[in-house]
């Protein structure tokens, strides 16, 4: 099954693909920015691989010095009953990447999470805004060099 | 004469100053305008901390727009900054109405991540303690929602049978609530004969007191006006928004991890999965109702079939020793130091580990770089992807039908704002 999935996509963004990896039975492929709108609508209309739903949209900041972010989207197929993980590498200057929402209404908060927790921006979302953090913090908590006991009067904390 | 004449003039001066006066009254009519309304943080009814500002036509709901983070206690960056063993009692915080089944989940990741498998008995026990965290967190969902829409003497009645299951982890884990018992490769401490009397004992008594509870709500003509065509979501809808859990089992589509993506020993267990097709608040409650019989099933089942053995992988660099042995002998002394301090060392690597808790899918996305403590955590959590639904959910209804949605959504804002 993953070697069918790796063969449509190749079949589908034969240049687009930057690796794969199977590890503990988990099939990860890693791809460009740009197709990923493609590849997921690809992915949840096929019939034979029916990805339709969602699970997770996350990001990891890897902290070095290219491709900083690898944002993470977990996919799962309600007919094969099997997992699947998108990977697309995106930049810390530049770090935009397209919307999930019109293909699965789920990245929807997923993205909005996203950005409150690394600063990701996506492109074409409806309404980004934070979803943890109060709308006026201007940091990133889950970034690597935001310290673990957060910045002193980053948050609006009531006086004694 | 002429003062007669200038009391005239003056008299007919203030009437004409009175008829040009602008008497037109504007009232503010009030059902022409739609008014937001904000059902704060801190509400009895609202499962916690959950914000939702709602706008209304009158009585009708408009739209909803749910505000988390009021709980958000930054899970993910603490878990980057502690070790895999210290995070397991940070596990009981997240669904903290069934802490075990959250425990259970972080180390399944953990042992997929660095490649262990706990021992048989260990299994059989996790799977003991996941059907008791579903059994207790059910119970709380039917008697908080049924209290929400009224009917105040079944949140008592849910709550003593949980008061036992309460009574078990006391035994079993060393603590009520916050239990932390299940360990990298295995368990805390053993199974013990006194907690499968205890369990027995309330297998028993369960079903004869939940049958009183349904008593009270199967035909009760108030219970079911309030939720039967509230709070409705369609079957694409469900899929679409990545709902998971009884939410989506009660749309119609039967995805249950424990069936599909088997983990523990749930394959060799015979049950159920339950679902309905009309979707609204009074199908949840029956999905919950009946899945709670179906995990008594696997409880009984589980506790004939529980083998005896170790219930701890033999794993010596990652898996702690037992204390007589870390007090005794050198090596298990040297395994245990390096472990509490330095953490396991998994291969480079992600892994993402689902369970089917009782809210729904419940996964762990681990990026491993090979040292002692992982460099991301991610928690999906089910009561995230489920509250986002609300705004589809409320739109149309009344203000009395959001308390019954949320009850029969029954988000836990410790899971959802992590």
């Amino acid at each position: 099954m993953n070697n069918r999935i790796l063969e449509k996509l190749h079949a589908l963004v034969p240049e687009s693909i930057v690796a794969s990896k199977e590890f503990r039975g988990e099939l990860t492929i890693t791809l460009t920015v740009d197709v990923i709108v493609r590849v997921c609508q690809f992915l949840k209309t096929d019939p034979e691989l029916a990805f339709d739903m969602l699970i997770d949209c996350t990001a990891v900041d890897m902290y070095r010095p290219e491709a900083r972010f690898e944002v993470v989207y977990h996919l799962y197929s309600l007919k094969n009953t099997r997992y699947l993980r998108l990977k697309v590498l995106v930049e810390e200057d530049q770090a935009v990447v397209p919307t999930l929402t019109g293909v699965w209404p789920a990245a929807n908060w997923h993205e909005r999470e996203t950005f409150d927790m690394f600063g990701i921006r996506f492109a074409g979302h409806p309404d980004l805004r934070r979803l943890y953090m109060p709308e006026e913090f201007e940091y990133h908590p889950l970034r690597k060099d935001f310290p673990l006991m957060g910045i002193p009067d980053s948050l609006p904390l009531p006086r004694r | 004469m002429s003062a007669r004449n200038s009391e005239d003039s003056r008299r007919s001066q203030i009437l004409a100053a009175l008829e040009d006066q602008d008497t037109t009254v504007v009232i503010d009519d009030p059902l022409e305008n739609s008014m937001i309304l904000n059902m704060g943080p801190q509400h009895p009814a609202t499962h916690g901390v959950l914000r939702l500002l709602i706008k209304l036509d009158g009585e009708t709901v408009m739209a909803a727009v749910p505000e988390l983070g009021y709980l958000h206690r930054g899970y993910e960056k603490i878990a980057e900054s502690s070790t895999y063993h210290e995070f397991i009692p940070h596990t009981d915080r997240l669904d903290y109405l069934s802490p075990l089944s959250n425990n259970v989940a972080y180390v399944l990741a953990v042992e997929k991540l660095a490649g262990i498998e706990a021992p048989r008995r260990a299994q059989y026990i996790r799977v003991l303690v996941c059907e008791m965290a579903r059994v207790a967190s059910h119970l709380v969902a039917i008697g908080s929602m049924a209290m929400d829409v009224g009917a105040l003497t079944v949140l008592l009645w849910t709550f003593r049978e949980r008061e036992k299951l309460l009574d078990i982890y006391d035994v079993l884990c060393g603590a009520r609530f916050t239990t932390s018992y299940t360990r990298i490769g295995g368990l805390q401490q053993d199974w013990t004969p006194q907690c499968t009397a205890m369990l027995r004992q309330f297998l028993s008594e369960f079903d004869a007191d939940v049958k009183e509870v349904e008593k009270l709500l199967q035909n009760n003509r108030i219970f079911i006006d309030r939720c039967e065509n509230v709070g409705h979501l369609s079957r694409e809808d469900a899929i679409a928004w990545g709902v998971t859990g009884p939410l989506l089992r009660a749309a119609g589509v039967p995805r249950d991890l424990r069936r599909d993506v088997p983990y523990l020993v749930y394959p060799e267990f015979d049950f159920k999965v339950i679902t309905f097709t009309e979707s609204d608040a009074l199908a949840r409650f029956y999905v919950r109702l009946a899945e709670m019989y179906e995990s008594t099933g696997i409880l009984r089942q589980a506790l004939d079939a529980l083998p005896e053995g170790p219930y701890n992988a033999f794993e010596t660099k990652k898996v702690l020793p037992s204390k007589e042995r870390t007090y005794t002998r050198m090596e298990e002394l040297i395994h245990d130091f390096m472990l509490i301090n330095l953490g396991i060392d998994p291969p480079i690597g992600e892994v993402y580990q689902a369970i089917e808790s009782s809210k729904g899918e419940l996964g762990f996305y681990l990026v491993s770089d090979g040292t002692g403590h992982p460099w991301r955590m991610k928690i999906r959590s089910p009561s995230t992807c489920n509250l986002s639904t609300l705004p589809i959910m409320l739109k149309g209804g009344m203000i009395s039908d959001i308390v019954a949605v949320i009850g029969s959504m029954d988000p836990v804002m410790g899971e959802a704002d992590k």
